[in-house]
């Protein structure tokens, strides 16, 4: 079934009464009849176009036995709903609210460790199985039922790699974008190993940029565990360094974050790079077109 | 002295020594005894007040690197202290950080000179891959802490703290029995670091770095510089920090973008670019570096864009004298492709544009979209893809030179 959402996937939306919650639940419901209902304090008792609201996250689970919430929650309050979805134990957390506070997610993450749930973002476009399930504000119909995997740290640029993989004919197995913040709940290695064991998939397209080591890593990873072909694509290889596009971290994580060096970890572990965003579609077409 | 940054942990908000000087002293960590002045009477004043026959004057100006450029001087007189303060207002302060058109010095900051015994490093950050806050101390303080890292890692030692275990006393022992300190010195150290991380939470800091933290001949410990970044995501609950923000420091066109919730970056070169998303935005300069161009900037309107977002972002480009051609990269998805057409269509005929503008559009109603480009009076240039589009403005502004 691709990897962690398809056609058994039960969705609630957090958030739902609010502007993008109401829409994109819409969009997301209509792409794929996978939502069970929404969660609004205060708002319980209530429907949103049939689908039924609950005050907590845990009472919507007792009724309708959701197994993935979309997070929709304003940033002040979004750590908290993220919070209220790991006490009710619920599989798959998807959080596309932008701007959440670091402080908070520090927390969220080690409440993340102790639990059962796996959080996708914050701050990300979502998940998709073409076809099955869509978690998420990423436009349905540039996606197509198909083999390649797509993990991402950025939101439009993953559609313009959907929409080349789609053009070149090969589809998609599951698109995630894993989110650009400093801390998110799920990374890319976690993505790698799944990806590399799922049977739907038969190659990956891994898409990075400036920041941070998380590409270093999954190169490493890759290196060593995936045995299927890699496409990968770091942005900003032309940002400048300067007051605020400096790097750091740097002093702990050893690391750099520049393009340049990502882009050099990705080619001694084998992963075939595309040097232009306009090239990923053909690049991972040649790999696999290689491989037959 | 300013060394750590990080892209993810972009701060918009900076503030001066002045302000970071005070937050400390509020929050009971020693500092030296200073007073801000705006005027070489005032920076006379000033050293009269300081119970010290000593003093630094330190132009107040967003960029480190200032010591080397002539904006910090040892003086040993009120008069001094008034003719030297009297050369550093009004002066255009050149460092690595300002870029080349300097900052210009409006006010100075008079601070009792401290006799330093020894230099020890501070600092505290978010550690995004153990997701706790990093507590880094060196007693080789003073010095460029990057060059330390890379020369000697093994004399910084980092501490982990998990927020919601909070700063216990095993993690403070990790460091304390791992330090040659003398116990006067390891008590103080206790003392600021315990308030240090309160205080990192408190306002949401994503940096504070001490360097250098200084004891003094007499034994006391004093932090003589305090770099402090916040993390922009939070500052809707620090009204208090928000209120130091000084838009004199800032860049106009930056200031005004996110008014209207833009990210915008200026840059050196010419084609203005303006994006959907910040990792599309940074691979659109890539591709039209690629393709021999210079990119203006980076411009994300972010991935949910509003006409009213493209229309304002519009506007910013055009104030740029230096753009010489524009290259609008949408791809829509949710958002329809008409709409962000039509509005590029008018803010181009108000402005009276008279640079070429290429478009690229991909999403909803792409196919309306196109036709309202191609119907519009102005010379605006249909993409079909990314590189299509970086090819055709490289092109085009290439042509109008």
């Amino acid at each position: 079934m691709a990897i962690l959402v398809g056609k058994n996937t039960r969705v609630v939306t957090q958030g739902i009464t609010g502007k993008s919650g109401q829409f994109h639940t819409k969009l997301s419901h209509a792409y794929a009849p996978r939502f069970v209902g929404g969660v609004t304090p205060s708002k319980g008792g209530q429907n949103f176009e049939g689908l039924p609201i609950f005050d907590t996250v845990l009472e919507a689970k007792k009724q309708t036995q959701c197994n993935a919430t979309m997070i929709f929650v304003p940033p002040p309050f979004a750590a908290d709903a993220i919070l209220e979805a790991i006490q009710a134990e619920i599989e798959l957390i998807v959080c596309i609210t932008e701007g959440i506070p670091v402080r908070d997610m520090l927390n969220v993450k080690k409440a993340l460790e102790r639990s059962r749930s796996r959080l996708i973002g914050p701050n990300c476009p979502g998940i998709i199985t073409p076809g099955q399930c869509k978690i998420g504000i990423m436009p349905g119909h540039i996606h197509k039922p198909g083999r390649v995997g797509i993990i991402s740290k950025s939101g439009t640029l993953t559609y313009e790699a959907v929409n080349q993989t789609s053009v070149a004919g090969l589809g998609q197995s599951t698109c995630i974008g894993i989110g650009g913040d400093p801390i998110i709940g799920t990374n890319f290695i976690d993505l790698l190993q799944m990806l590399e064991e799922d049977k739907d998939t038969e190659a990956i397209v891994m898409i990075g940029e400036i920041g941070g080591d998380a590409e270093i890593k999954a190169a490493q990873f890759i290196k060593e565990n995936v045995r299927k072909p890699v496409c990968g694509f770091v942005a900003g290889i032309t940002a400048p360094e300067g007051k605020r596009m400096g790097h750091a971290g740097a002093i702990i994580s050893g690391g750099k974050g520049t393009a340049a060096e990502k882009i050099e970890a990705f080619l001694s572990a084998g992963i075939s790079v595309a040097r232009s965003p306009a090239e990923i579609g053909k690049t991972i077409a040649e790999i696999l077109h290689k491989k037959k | 002295m300013g060394i750590l940054y990080d892209l993810q942990l972009r701060c918009v908000l900076n503030i001066h020594e002045y302000q970071a000087k005070k937050i400390l002293r509020d929050n009971k960590i020693p500092v030296p005894e200073g007073y801000l002045a705006r005027s070489p009477i005032e920076a006379e004043f000033a050293f009269r007040r300081l119970k010290s026959s000593v003093a630094v004057v330190k132009a107040q100006v967003h960029a480190g690197g200032r010591g080397k450029a002539g904006g910090v001087k040892l003086v040993r007189s009120p008069e001094e202290c008034r003719d030297v303060a009297a050369k550093m207002i009004g002066m255009t302060l050149k460092t690595h950080q300002t870029g080349p058109t300097g900052k210009l010095v409006r006010t100075v900051y008079v601070e009792a000179g401290s006799d330093i015994a020894k230099e020890y490093y501070l600092a505290m950050l978010i550690d995004r891959e153990t997701a706790s806050v990093a507590i880094m101390f060196s007693q080789d303080g003073g010095m460029d802490i990057e060059e330390l890292a890379e020369r000697s890692p093994e004399k910084i030692i980092t501490i982990k703290v998990d927020t919601t275990l909070g700063l216990g006393d095993y993690v403070l022992r990790q460091l304390l029995y791992r330090i040659t300190l003398p116990n006067s010195e390891k008590k103080q150290l206790t003392d600021m670091i315990v308030k240090l991380y309160s205080l990192f939470l408190k306002h949401d800091f994503s940096i504070l770095e001490i360097n250098p933290l200084i004891v003094t001949k007499d034994g006391n410990m004093l932090a003589i510089d305090g770099k402090m970044n916040f993390d922009d995501n939070a500052i809707f609950r620090q009204k208090e920090i928000e209120a130091l923000r000084d838009f004199d420091e800032e860049d106009l066109r930056e200031v005004e973008a996110s008014k209207f919730g833009l990210n915008y970056i200026g840059l050196e070169g010419n084609i203005g670019c303006l994006v959907n998303g910040a990792g599309l935005a940074m691979a659109t300069m890539d591709i039209v570096k690629l393709c021999g161009g210079e990119p203006a900037n980076f411009l994300d309107v972010g991935g949910g864009a509003t006409e009213d977002m493209v229309k304002n972002a519009f506007r910013i480009l055009f104030q740029d004298a230096k753009v010489r051609g524009v290259f609008v990269n949408i791809f829509g998805g949710i958002m329809r492709c008409d709409i962000i057409a039509r509005s590029i269509v008018e803010v181009s005929e108000q402005a009276k544009v008279r640079v070429p503008i290429v478009v690229r559009l991909e999403g909803t109603n792409v196919a309306e979209g196109k036709a309202i480009i191609a119907s519009s009076k102005m010379a605006i240039i249909s993409a079909d893809d990314m590189a299509d589009g970086a090819q055709k403005i490289v092109a085009a502004v290439k042509k109008g030179h």
